[in-house]
């Protein structure tokens, strides 16, 4: 948390002003597993683990919820999937992936097991869906990280135009 | 085992926003439970307190809240970073282990010090969710549309549990949001986040609540009808999302069965369910039916104080056995999204 900053006055009576601004400033470390899903985000490629059920978790799980064992088996799944239930966001927030109107997912990938929360660029919400297909839009510049998919869009024709091939 | 009883608790009247500091809002609350027991500080055992540095916005937060209970001579206390509910467990295991015949336990938080749907975003997945920053309503809304498609809830019930919460409300003092509402003109609300609409959404407060243990001789010499402990279980499901039933709670069904809630009959059970579909899930997965009472105080819906609302729950059903309307009572605490954690706890009179 840090209030450091140099943007502060000083009144003619003594007293101190500064803006205070909350947030936890901390750098992780992202071990083995989430390092392995973060780096093919930034290749473009989607991998989660594998459990010992044969289960594919996307996001990748570092043990198995319910053994509780080590899942250290991989496997790539697609960057298109199937919106597996969804809300309506009208009003974004700072940080959110989209600054217009837009719907969070859950998405299970194509060849996943479990599904990853993401938001969907549709437009409206009456373009959303349970079951309907999208697909990661990717960002221009990608970090390694969540939000290297920028967002995902409908799999549709007119979203393909929209595009312009891109 | 140890018997342990509640003896008494007390509540702040819950408000949407305040000025007063932690130690503010906590003295009055602290030294109303005390007196509702007969006690003063000197007889209390262990203290121990729930709150979360996220809702204060400061670091070790809990360090001034000790200002509340008078450090000098030296006090025994603990803190955990969860609702006040979880501290109650806490001081259960430090009795139940002899090292304490009393306890005040408390729990605390001022939801409004910031945007809280999105201070919540911080409760979730680090690395690959609160990036993204969803709100917790949107997130809600999520676990809801997908109980409704599956037909494990309905609209009209997701209605039907805020016309009774909001009914209850209206005589329960510390409630923040109550009301004469129908299914109907609640069906006709317009939705804030897909399918939710806004009494389908807690009423976050700012509030606290201190409840106050004893073991058994102290019990039955400082209350004439304890709220006796007779089970007590948490438990908690995975944080992926993604990897999680949305139209079941298997922790709470766990923790359910550890406290023996389908042992008998339960006359009034208090379930900290922040959104609508979310009481009707935990209902299902304690087993309740018609024949029992749910959230005679409105529950969380009607003032869900952060990191208090749990504790209020299990002072709520405490204070049904001990002023004689009810034999057996269910207290419940959530935590996290989709009720991630639940904490389940039986109490019954003698």
């Amino acid at each position: 948390m840090s209030g450091a900053t140099s943007d502060y006055t000083i009144a003619p009576d003594g007293s101190f002003t500064a803006p205070l601004e909350l947030f936890y400033p901390y750098k992780r470390t992202v071990g083995p597993t989430l390092s392995r899903f973060l780096t093919g985000l930034r290749d473009q490629r989607v991998e989660g683990t594998r459990g010992k059920d044969g289960r594919v978790h996307v996001p990748p799980a570092e043990f198995d919820p319910v053994t509780g064992e080590p899942m250290t088996e991989w496997a790539e799944v697609g960057s298109q999937g199937s919106v597996v239930s969804w809300s309506w966001q009208p009003s974004p927030v700072d940080g959110n992936v989209l600054q217009h109107p837009f719907a969070w997912a859950l998405i299970r990938l194509d060849g996943a097991d479990t599904a990853l929360l993401h938001g969907v660029d549709a437009g409206r919400s009456d373009a959303m869906t349970t079951g309907m297909r999208v697909r990661a839009r990717w960002a221009e510049e990608r970090t390694g990280s969540i939000t290297d998919i920028a967002c995902f869009e409908p799999v549709t024709s007119t979203a393909v135009v929209a595009r312009g091939g891109s | 085992m140890r018997d342990v009883a509640i003896i008494a608790s007390a509540q702040m009247a819950n408000v949407s926003t305040t000025t007063a500091t932690p130690v503010e809002m906590l003295l009055p609350v602290i030294n109303e439970a005390l007196a509702n027991a007969g006690m003063s500080r000197a007889d209390i055992g262990f203290w121990c307190h729930g709150s979360c540095d996220y809702m204060t916005g400061q670091p070790f937060s809990f360090v001034m809240a000790v200002d509340a209970l008078g450090a000098w001579p030296p006090i025994i206390e603990s803190h955990v970073e969860a609702d006040g509910a979880f501290a109650l467990y806490e001081a259960w295991l430090k009795i139940q282990a002899g090292e304490a015949e009393t306890a005040l336990v408390f729990g605390n938080g001022r939801s409004s010090s910031g945007d809280i749907n999105r201070t919540l975003s911080l409760q979730l997945d680090p690395y690959v969710v609160a990036p993204l920053w969803p709100d917790d309503r949107s997130i809600a809304a999520i676990q809801a549309r997908a109980c409704l498609e599956a037909g494990v809830v309905t609209s009209r019930q997701m209605a039907a549990v805020a016309v009774r919460n909001h009914r209850n409300a209206q005589s329960n003092p510390n409630a923040l949001r109550s009301g004469s509402y129908s299914v109907e003109g609640l069906l006709d609300a317009e939705v804030v986040a897909d399918p939710l609409r806004a009494l389908d959404c807690p009423a976050h407060a700012d509030g606290v609540t201190a409840v106050i243990l004893a073991s058994a001789d102290t019990a039955r010499r400082l209350s004439t009808r304890p709220a006796w402990i007779r089970g007590i279980d948490h438990r908690i499901d995975t944080q992926n999302l993604g990897n999680r039933s949305m139209t079941t709670l298997p922790s709470a069904i766990v923790a359910a069965h550890k406290a023996g809630v389908g042992n008998d009959k339960v006359d009034v059970a208090e379930l900290h369910a922040p959104f609508t579909h979310q009481e009707l899930l935990l209902t299902a997965a304690l087993g309740l039916t018609d024949a029992t009472n749910i959230n005679p105080s409105g529950g969380a819906l009607c003032a869900n104080p952060m990191m208090s609302a749990g504790l209020a729950r299990l002072a709520e059903a405490a204070s049904r056995i001990i002023n004689g309307t009810a034999d057996r009572a269910v207290g419940h605490a959530s935590s996290g999204p989709w009720m991630q954690q639940n904490l389940v706890c039986v109490l019954e009179g003698e």
